[in-house]
């Protein structure tokens, strides 16, 4: 029996992690009450449409603070170098299950980097556009027309992030034996020479 | 506004499928406004607060005869005084009463979030429900008129509501009942736009060569119409030229909404349909044969 397992995050990591995902469900799920009518019904799992409007932006700038942590903690290890060019070349053969092509990835793949930059801009631009019409504090300081803007680009990027996190849960599920990283902090040795060979090597030289 | 609320709403914020319709016999009412006969005495405003029981602070005098400075919350109708020189050398003193257009096509209930927060009747009327408003602002950027406001108090959108209490009985407006000049006048759209007309004639008549109906077809009319002495520069009295629904509102809460929607709820039913197709990643373990040599 293997059961040599490696640590991927620790308890900080996992716990500000988890933090910024409750953030998200909230932000998301009200935010997403005032794009579509559709979604309106959301309003009431937080108590109704003023309460969500008033909840939204607190739930978003606490999301992206917490997010802050994680940002200073993992940018330089999704910087895209040029090994990430190989794995792009042949990422549509591992969405079609052959994997057996791949370049041996460190602690991140392309498409994990992708994600956190995806999900780093959109915050930002959510940050600074949201503060723009944050009723009843902040809209008051700036004009209509820039207003307009901020609305449409808070709505495109908030369909940014939540299609990148959509493919960030997906392939914490597809790619077996990952969400214990974030759950438990370890992964199994067996997980990281199949995904990670070289974190994998780093770990253990450590 | 709410209480009068019937079958005749023929719009309403939100709402993806058709409002009743059945009543289209219903005559689109309008107000028409002549610049040329106000004599800024401000009785409309008087009007305004009482029939709506409006009471707005007292404020400070900014050195002009606008008073308040601008529309408010509890302020839904204004007189603007503008002191300009259509040509050079010809000041002119002209005064226009400001407030909700009740556009044909009004950008507030297009970017209204809330099911049911603004409505508009199937005369025309375009009405706030208050009690569905959540205090978003939208209607604030969606307006192409810049006239909604958003109370202090109670986080509440608030415009002139062309007294829908008062037109749903059967009377006119408050401001038009009070107006002592004629300069306010109610109908029906077809001969307010007609009175309007000839007005307008009248005043080129007498010089006003640009003089004209200001009832902007880029939000598809208005059921608040002017007669301006120079109808060529809007601008004059604070009215933008050809106004429309901002086209960043218009992507944002047009096909940008369906699409986007569309794409999340199609990732995450393309996520399972990899999964069933493909299947998941899985290490080669050795776990696993020494499960099946266990087996």
């Amino acid at each position: 029996m293997a059961t040599k397992l490696l640590q991927r995050y620790n308890e900080r990591e996992r716990m500000n992690h988890w933090f910024v995902v409750l953030m998200f469900v909230l932000a998301a799920l009200s935010g997403l009450a005032f794009f579509h009518p559709s979604l309106f019904f959301l309003t009431n799992l937080f108590g109704g449409g003023a309460w969500a409007r008033i909840l939204h932006p607190f739930a978003g700038l606490v999301m992206v603070l917490s997010f802050a942590g994680m940002f200073i903690r993992y940018w330089r290890e999704n910087v895209i170098s040029d090994s990430d060019r190989e794995w792009k070349k042949h990422m549509g053969e591992m969405m079609r299950g052959d994997k057996s092509r791949m370049p041996p990835v460190g602690k991140y793949n392309y498409g994990q980097k992708l994600v956190f930059w995806i999900a780093a801009l959109s915050l930002a631009v959510l940050l600074v556009t949201g503060f723009m019409f944050w009723r009843p504090w902040f809209a008051p300081f700036f004009p209509i027309s820039l207003m307009r803007v901020a609305v449409l680009l808070h709505s495109i990027a908030a369909v940014a992030l939540i299609a990148s996190i959509i493919v960030h849960v997906y392939a914490a599920i597809w790619v077996k034996g990952t969400v214990r990283a974030m759950t438990r902090g370890t992964v199994s040795d067996e997980w990281a020479k199949a995904n990670h060979p070289l974190w994998r090597e780093e770990v253990n030289k450590r | 506004m709410t209480g009068v609320i019937s079958q005749d709403v023929m719009a309403r914020s939100a709402t993806t499928t058709p409002s009743p319709q059945i009543r289209s016999a219903v005559p689109e009412v309008a107000k028409l406004i002549d610049e040329s006969k106000c004599i800024g005495c401000k009785a409309c405003q008087v009007a305004c607060m009482n029939w709506n029981d409006l009471r707005d602070d007292v404020g400070d005098n900014v050195g002009v005869y606008d008073n308040p400075a601008d529309l408010t919350a509890s302020s839904w109708t204004v007189m603007k005084f503008y002191e300009v020189e259509p040509k050079a050398g010809s000041l002119e003193w002209l005064i226009r009463k400001d407030g909700c257009m009740h556009c044909e096509d009004p950008g507030c209930l297009k970017a209204c979030p809330s099911p049911g927060a603004i409505v508009k009747h199937a005369n025309g009327i375009v009405d706030f429900v208050s009690e569905n408003c959540i205090g978003c602002g939208y209607c604030v950027k969606g307006c192409p008129f810049d006239v909604p406001r958003i109370s202090q108090k109670d986080n509440k959108a608030y415009k002139c509501t062309l007294c829908s209490d008062r037109v749903g009985v059967g009377l006119e407006p408050a401001c038009v009942k009070t107006c002592p000049t004629g300069a306010i006048s109610f109908g029906t759209k077809a001969d307010m736009v007609s009175y309007g007309e000839k007005r307008s004639g009248e005043l080129k008549e007498r010089g006003f060569q640009n003089a004209g109906l200001y009832n902007p077809q880029g939000v598809g009319g208005t059921h608040v119409m002017y007669v301006l002495k120079h109808a060529d520069q809007p601008e004059l009295v604070g009215l933008p030229n050809n106004p429309s629904i901002s086209p960043l509102v218009s992507l944002w809460k047009g096909i940008a909404k369906p699409l986007a929607v569309a794409g999340m709820i199609g990732a995450v039913v393309a996520s399972f349909f990899h999964y069933v197709k493909v299947g998941p990643i899985e290490e080669k373990s050795e776990d696993k044969n020494d499960e099946k040599e266990k087996a």
